[in-house]
């Protein structure tokens, strides 16, 4: 046995208007061939319009031990949620 | 701050106990790590492995409609089995890897698909009782704690849903049929009845893993209680369907709301399961040869990539 | 009834029929999941053109038959598929090669039927069209990746090349029946769509460094009727259902 089909993240786009989601993921040898393998796997009930494909290995995250100083600091920023803002019931549309 | 495993741990198993995912990059537990590589890759296998009885009728379908929905059916299996392999690889391991655990018998799959299909009505029988048994632990798992599998689960589900309801309607079909079109459905729940409750598993006395697995809800229901309610479930539609009920203990307890059923043969179950079932050497060698014969075409497009890479590279 | 549509029908349908099955052979067989679900897809866009073929044959021929019994309860010489496309699946290359020419043919006689005259076989074409193109892509990728991919993988694509090369030429062979459809505009013409086929399949041949065989010879009969051994035993599995069970509901 040599190299296996390296693996390929697939996000699709379900229909037009909304954002690629991703679906998950499949092996293909080039980026024509993961688009292909993704049409072929994830799109057979007619779930998308548009796919991208992104090697598996060039997706960078972020580190999960970090999550703490990553995203707690915005929990207690609720001035940037509308609710947060006292107004008379009379305003309407704002 | 270092943590130990011990705090890890604990942390950890909170974190399951309010009902949060795990992550493929989150801390876990080398166990909870082997556990799901094992788990996901014998689903994946009986996926893949499941395709095989079924597949051996396609060119056989009685009608184009009945081929064109076996075929995409048998597909499903195989996408199934690939959304299952991709969900175990995010833990670290290759479905090449996982493959090799299959063809040395080190990896399960599913006993059920060790049993042949040996008749039209058992492409009946398989999607109504064989996916209405999977689909009963398959939707369990939708809810299940490592992130991946779970996922990979509502997308099999959502598919699935046709499987379970096209074999129902081969059933019913045969049942409105003529006399052999009866018999030959009466023989299919016949012989596809006692190996579905097998199915779901020994006895919950004799599971070794369900505590752990339910602990880390891998496992949200035992064994026996998904079992009595596939029974429940499925005794009224064998009788829609006009046909008996292969046991003669069976009975409706009024105490119990369930019906009580006979006594399931488990020395025919690890029988099966130890590779001595009707069919467990030719689907094993059907994968096996597939893989092998397959090895030549995975290395050309793989040698056509890295030509084209090279060539993208030296302009 | 319009015979002479009804068969025209029968040889546009049974080369998808009789290549459908084929491919339907290999479903949980392939050489890797992804190529396994790619060639179901195809198998099932086959099945479907041969439905809406069969559908309409069916009432052209306006004796209360239904797809089925055109599909199922028909002897072997009254399949009217080439003798190509029921070759066996001996090897992967084997199963490139014979959809990459009849794809190259696929595409450009569909393009052809979706001017058609005959407005039902117009709508099937149009329909058809797309998802064979994508077969055409995907067969041509696969070519080139074979011939161009490792030493073993070329002998096997040379040598699958070699094997359907001879049985090309029954594609484009005009019968009386197809000559007359196309001069009434019902039908393709054939010896439009060979120069398509050639310059295509040639420069694709040559990108995945093929020898294009030079013999001009091809077997043919099959649009006649006379097949290869292999067309008996496909039947015999298409059939064998409605022929143990007759008159039967499935």
């Amino acid at each position: 046995m040599k190299k296996e089909w390296p693996v390929w993240e697939v996000f699709i786009r379900s229909k037009a208007g909304l954002d690629h989601r991703h679906a998950g993921s499949i092996h293909a040898t080039d980026a024509r061939m993961a688009i292909e393998n993704a049409r072929d796997v994830y799109t057979r009930r007619q779930e998308g319009v548009s796919i991208w494909v992104v090697p598996s290995k060039e997706i960078v995250a972020s580190d999960p031990d970090q999550s703490g100083e990553l995203f707690e600091p915005a929990v207690d920023k609720i001035y940037r949620h509308p609710t947060f803002y006292d107004l008379p019931d009379e305003l309407k549309h704002m | 701050m270092q943590l130990n495993t011990e705090d890890l741990e604990r942390e950890f198993q909170a974190k399951i106990d309010s009902g949060r995912s795990i992550e493929p990059k989150d801390w876990m537990p080398e166990k909870y790590r082997k556990t799901h590589i094992r788990q996901i890759s014998q689903h994946a296998h009986s996926e893949i492995v499941g395709m095989l009885p079924e597949g051996n009728w396609i060119t056989r379908a009685p009608s184009l409609k009945r081929k064109v929905t076996l075929l995409a059916k048998v597909q499903d299996e195989g996408g199934h089995g690939l959304y299952l392999y991709s969900a175990a690889e995010t833990l670290g391991i290759t479905r090449d890897e996982l493959y090799e655990q299959l063809h040395s018998g080190k990896a399960k799959y599913s006993s059920i698909f060790n049993y042949p299909a040996v008749t039209w009505a058992d492409m009946g029988a398989v999607g109504w009782l064989v996916d209405g048994a999977a689909i009963m632990n398959q939707v369990m798992l939708t809810r299940t704690s490592f992130g991946p599998y779970a996922r990979a689960m509502v997308r099999i589900c959502k598919e699935e849903s046709f499987h379970q309801r096209q074999g129902f309607e081969i059933m019913l079909t045969l049942c409105q049929g003529t006399e052999v079109q009866k018999r030959m459905a009466q023989d299919a729940l016949n012989r596809w009845w006692w190996p579905s409750l097998m199915m779901f598993g020994p006895k919950d006395e004799e599971s070794t893993h369900t505590e752990q697995a339910m602990k880390w809800r891998i496992k949200l229901k035992t064994n026996d209680e998904l079992r009595q309610q596939f029974v429940d479930q499925t005794i009224p539609q064998i009788k829609i369907l006009g046909l008996e009920v292969p046991d003669k203990d069976l009975k409706w307890n009024e105490s119990r709301g369930s019906y009580d059923f006979g006594a399931i043969n488990w020395e025919e179950f690890w029988n099966v399961v130890a590779g001595n079932g009707p069919c467990n050497k030719e689907r094993l060698e059907a994968r096996k040869s597939a893989f092998e014969n397959g090895a030549w075409v995975r290395d050309a497009a793989m040698a056509y990539a890295e030509k084209k890479e090279a060539l993208k590279e030296a302009v | 009834m319009n015979t002479k549509l009804y068969e025209y029908i029968l040889l546009l349908a049974d080369n998808p029929l009789i290549l459908g099955h084929r491919l339907s052979e290999l479903c949980g067989h392939g050489p890797s999941l992804e190529t396994d679900i790619a060639l179901t897809n195809i198998s099932l866009d086959l099945f479907g053109q041969v439905r809406n073929y069969f559908q309409y044959a069916a009432q052209v021929q306006g004796l209360g038959k239904s797809e089925d019994d055109i599909a199922f309860l028909r002897y072997e010489h009254e399949y009217r598929n080439v003798i190509m496309v029921e070759q066996a699946n001996k090897d992967f290359a084997w199963v490139i090669a014979r959809q990459f020419f009849f794809d190259a043919y696929h595409k450009p006689l569909l393009e052809q039927l979706a001017g058609s005259n005959d407005a039902q076989l117009s709508a099937i074409a149009h329909k058809s069209l797309k998802e064979v193109q994508y077969h055409h892509h995907f067969s041509s990728e696969w070519v080139k990746r074979l011939g161009d991919g490792t030493e073993e993988s070329h002998t096997r694509m040379q040598d699958a090349i070699n094997h359907f090369w001879p049985y090309m030429g029954e594609l484009f062979e005009e019968t009386a029946l197809e000559k007359e459809m196309k001069e009434n505009g019902t039908g393709a013409d054939l010896v439009a769509i060979k120069p398509v086929f050639k310059s295509f399949t040639n420069e694709i041949m040559a990108e995945a460094g093929i020898t294009v065989p030079s013999s001009e010879w091809s077997h043919s009969g099959g649009k006649k009727g006379t097949h290869s051994e292999h067309l008996g035993f496909i039947l015999t599995e298409l059939q064998y259902m409605q022929r143990a069970y007759p008159n039967m509901t499935w």
